[in-house]
């Protein structure tokens, strides 16, 4: 019996053998070896990142999806999903931004940032990820100019395969979780970003990724590496229009900061949350670590979370050199049927590490929304500190806010602070307002805006705007 | 999620085994205890003991329970002496466990209102059936954890305390539980205990729980307490932890809290060498009120675990909660408050404050406040401090010519002593008060400052009532 199932499973494999099709632009849906060979084929690859790949998948086959969040989901199903999609023409592919497919620049320009002025006028490069493969890249010569990498993935494994052989999966190893594992093997494409010794890059990076194709999963990997003294500031914002099947999306974000470096990672989130019985929006399942691996280095991580069906996503810093900071400042909104599960993990490992975590969510509707942190102090990191603070607020009371935070603390000489409140806007408040003149809804947003100021502070200027702007669109029909 | 094994699971073997070896031990029982029994070493069997890998015990290993062989005690004898040096010196009805069995000479419970029941549990069982049958295992025996199942299945011994309605109970309820010293070459002694508290309604009382070790005492104490409060009953709960260093102590406490009651925990813990507390509060009716207050010292490698839960079950229901944790040495602290708002339990209030000192490099704190909240019209708080002695305070003393150890000594102890504030039982706070004093290193030189302050004072600490949760 077992040796006829054995048979039957080598003859199915044969039967669709590791033939690769690099003519093709989509495969059908399912996942298994030929895939990631075709992936990596496509994308041109050598071996050893095919290897690197095909090892990854192995284990990923050994693992189960983790079950702890608080979330509730259909399983998914992974052979479902088509795992490569080029855009729709690659062979006129834009060589400017007037070549850019007009739908790509109104999706933009819903988002209020129109690309091309803010590529022009706020002197922002973009390497706007349209579907799997980039599609712009501008700004590349001043970049260049200063010796800061910044160009896809796919052409950094080409260009740069030193570093990335360096420093790829060396702060979120590929089997670190069962996403990380998944995005490994067939991570499609992605950022990478070096800036050499004491370079302060010019200008602020951005990447604004859209998922499009239906049934298509996507999966970036963004590689930061901030040599000694070099600062970078990233931005990445997201949109997806309006689609039935559910998308998955697990990103794996890794930044490495060496000595006295700093990194500044911003993200607007504003994925397809689903209609309102929460159907068809995106799962959102990222895997974002930064290793401070120098002394006094910095990293910064600032998100702003209003999208997606599903929220699983830990920014999290490893503190390892003397005296590195660590700061994760967080606003997740949900409405509707939403559900996040959302934190940070900082982990204290060398000595005088800093970490701040100011966490704010924002729950209305049907939506549930999770605070889950780990604040962990080892026993070497010597008058380490850490301030938490993670706020909640409820509209309407259909809605659940959560607060999981985890303390693990190992040194007498660490000072670890924790506060959460939970509640809903104060009558007092909106009555205060109404008074003046304020409608309702103006007076919730701007109730909401400030319970937020702490996070938004820290987002760069134009992000913040948006971010605002994001805030109340979300929040639209919550309150009535 | 605990998940049914078919097979038994290892580490079960060790009570499973004494199990079966007691059989005719518990042949008196009447045939409805018979099954309770049954059904709880069955489940015990199916659970073993709780692994690292379930939430709950995520920092707590008990898997090293499973590895020694234990005994019941056969006798409860104590010469009384003994007992007068290790128990509080206060007025109250008393009943004395030793190792787990009743010892009735020690006893002492004359003057008892006619409205209100102590008595040991196993006399209950076999003479008064109807008092305990229908409440025992009421509130543990639906969601059974490994430890309670495994409480259910030697369940033997332990106090029924019942307080008629309206009646307020003029001296506290003392429950004594006393390790022997083991002896060289025999099994561990584990004993299984059971409270059973009952308050009528808008009956009043306090009961003191305290367990304490004979030193060389290496008892495995499994508690199981019930509480079960009517409308408008208060309930003040002392527990006083002394168990020896070598002792293992778990308790499981639920309570149940019908409208207008007040329970209040006050969970004080020094000694042990693995200890865990579980308390569970469902809060099941308007202006129903928990209070749990609490403070562990760990020194050397001394393992302190606790875990609440206030379930705000109903609208309009109140909880307040603060711990102290302070740790010296190698210690391991573990924190875990849960409060759990459900769906249309609105105005809520529920605040929850730990605070941790650490004193040792080594010494460790693991704290959880986790917040579950399905409901918007709610005001819920949690904070959770760690850290060391301020050195402005230190120095602040300083100045003022009190030396640098006993200036850290005093500050630990008045960080330990904001708990013990409105403590209520002024034998208590003193006890707890001279016991952190000792404890810490001798070149803090406390304890005579401590006698002079009871000296002076008739007992500094317990300067304010409970007027501020009445």
């Amino acid at each position: 019996m077992a040796s006829q199932e054995m048979e039957q499973l080598v003859q199915r494999e044969y039967k669709q053998g590791f033939v690769t099709d690099i003519e093709s632009d989509t495969i059908p849906p399912g996942l298994d070896e030929s895939v990631i060979r075709f992936i990596s084929a496509k994308k041109g690859e050598p071996e050893w990142m095919l290897e690197w790949r095909l090892d990854a998948y192995q284990q990923w086959l050994k693992m189960k999806a983790p079950s702890w969040a608080h979330l509730n989901y259909p399983d998914i199903d992974y052979q479902a999903i088509s795992y490569f999609s080029a855009p729709k023409r690659p062979e006129d592919r834009p060589q400017s931004l007037d070549e850019v497919d007009p739908k790509l620049l109104e999706t933009y320009e819903k988002l209020g940032i129109p690309l091309h002025e803010r590529a022009a006028l706020a002197g922002v490069a973009v390497d706007a990820v349209f579907d799997s493969v980039s599609v712009t890249t501008t700004f590349k010569k001043e970049l260049s100019e200063a010796g800061v990498i910044f160009c896809s993935i796919s052409d950094a494994i080409k260009d740069y395969p030193d570093l990335i052989k360096q420093y790829l999966g060396s702060v979120v190893p590929k089997a670190d979780n069962y996403f990380t594992a998944l995005n490994a093997a067939v991570f499609t494409d992605g950022s990478f970003v070096f800036v050499p010794e004491g370079v302060t890059c010019p200008m602020e990076l951005s990447t604004y990724f859209r998922i499009n194709a239906a049934n298509t999963g996507q999966f970036e990997r963004t590689l930061i590496i901030c040599e000694k003294q070099a600062q970078v500031s990233y931005l990445e914002g997201c949109t997806a229009p309006q689609r039935d099947e559910n998308q998955l999306h697990a990103a794996v974000v890794e930044l490495v900061a060496l000595e006295d470096a700093y990194i500044k990672y911003s993200t607007v989130q504003n994925w397809y949350p689903g209609d309102e019985d929460g159907k068809g929006g995106i799962y959102n399942f990222v895997t974002k670590r930064a290793d401070c691996r120098g002394d006094r280095s910095k990293v910064s991580w600032t998100q702003v979370e209003t999208g997606s069906a599903i929220t699983w996503k830990y920014p999290s810093c490893i503190l390892r050199g003397k005296d590195s900071v660590g700061e994760f400042y967080s606003v997740a909104v949900t409405n509707g049927r939403q559900q996040a599960d959302t934190g940070t993990k900082m982990i204290h490992i060398g000595e005088g590490t800093k970490s701040t975590i100011v966490s704010k969510g924002i729950s209305a509707g049907n939506s549930e929304q999770s605070y889950r942190g780990l604040v962990k102090i080892g026993p070497r990191a010597k008058g380490a500190r850490n301030f938490t603070q993670c706020d909640s607020l409820l509209i309407g009371d259909r809605c659940g806010a959560h607060t999981f935070p985890y303390q693990e603390i190992g040194n007498a000489t660490a000072t670890v602070e924790h506060e959460a409140t939970t509640s809903k806007i104060g009558e007092d408040q909106l009555f205060y307002c109404r008074q003046r003149g304020i409608s309702e809804e103006d007076a919730v947003n701007m109730i909401v805006n400030g319970f937020c100021k702490d996070v938004f502070q820290e987002l760069p200027m134009e992000f913040a705007v948006e971010a605002e702007a994001l805030l109340n669109v979300t929040l639209e029909g919550a309150v009535g | 999620m605990t998940a049914l094994a078919t097979a038994p699971v290892p580490g079960s073997e060790a009570f499973t085994s004494e199990f079966a070896a007691r059989k005719p031990r518990f042949s008196a029982d009447p045939s409805w205890m018979a099954a309770r029994r049954q059904a709880g070493i069955a489940r015990f069997e199916a659970l073993g003991l709780p692994t690292r890998k379930v939430e709950a015990w995520k920092y707590t290993d008990t898997q090293s329970l499973g590895r020694q062989a234990y005994q019941l005690a056969d006798d409860a004898t104590l010469s009384s002496a003994v007992m007068d040096e290790l128990a509080l010196a206060i007025d109250a009805y008393r009943l004395v466990f030793v190792d787990g069995l009743y010892n009735a000479e020690l006893s002492d419970v004359a003057g008892l209102p006619d409205t209100v029941r102590v008595v040991p549990l196993s006399h209950a069982i076999l003479h008064q059936p109807e008092v305990v049958g229908g409440s025992l295992n009421r509130l543990t025996g639906i969601d059974f954890t490994p430890f309670v199942a495994l409480n259910s299945a030697f369940t033997e011994e332990g106090a029924v305390i019942q307080v008629g309605p309206r009646t307020v109970l003029d001296k506290p309820v003392y429950a004594l539980f006393i390790s022997r010293a083991a002896v060289d070459g025999q099994p561990v002694t584990m004993s299984h205990p059971r409270l059973l508290m009952q308050l009528g309604s808008r009956a009043e009382a306090s009961v003191i729980e305290h367990h304490i070790g004979e030193t060389g005492a290496t008892n495995f104490t499994n508690l199981v307490a019930e509480v079960m409060l009517e409308r408008g009953a208060v309930l003040n709960h002392y527990k006083l932890g002394e168990a020896a260093t070598g002792e293992t102590h778990i308790a499981s406490v639920q309570v149940e809290q019908p409208r207008d009651s007040q329970y209040r925990s006050v969970n004080l813990n020094t000694g042990g060498g693995l200890v865990r507390n579980d308390i569970v509060c469902d809060l099941n009716g308007n202006n129903a009120h928990a209070r749990l207050d609490g403070l562990f010292f760990g020194r050397d490698r001394q393992h302190v675990d606790t875990h609440t839960l206030v379930n705000h079950n109903e609208a309009l229901t109140f909880s307040d909660e603060n711990y102290k944790g302070i740790l010296a040495d190698r210690a391991r602290g573990v924190f875990n408050g849960r409060v759990l708002v459900k769906r249309d339990s609105q105005k809520i209030e529920a605040h929850q404050n730990n605070a941790n000192l650490l004193l040792s490099d080594r010494a460790e704190i693991n704290t959880k406040p986790e917040l579950e909240i399905y409901a918007d019209d709610v005001k819920c708080s949690h904070g959770t401090t760690t850290g060391q002695l301020d050195e402005g305070a230190v120095f602040a003393l300083r100045a003022r010519g009190i030396d640098e150890q006993t200036a850290r000594g005093l500050l630990t102890l008045a960080f330990a002593n904001e708990v013990m504030t409105g403590l209520g039982i002024d034998a208590i706070a003193e006890r707890i008060e001279r016991s952190v004093a000792g404890r810490l290193p001798s070149r803090f030189h406390l304890d005579e400052l401590v006698d002079l302050s009871v000296e002076l004072a008739g007992g500094t600490v317990a300067v304010a009532r409970d007027e501020d949760f009445a």
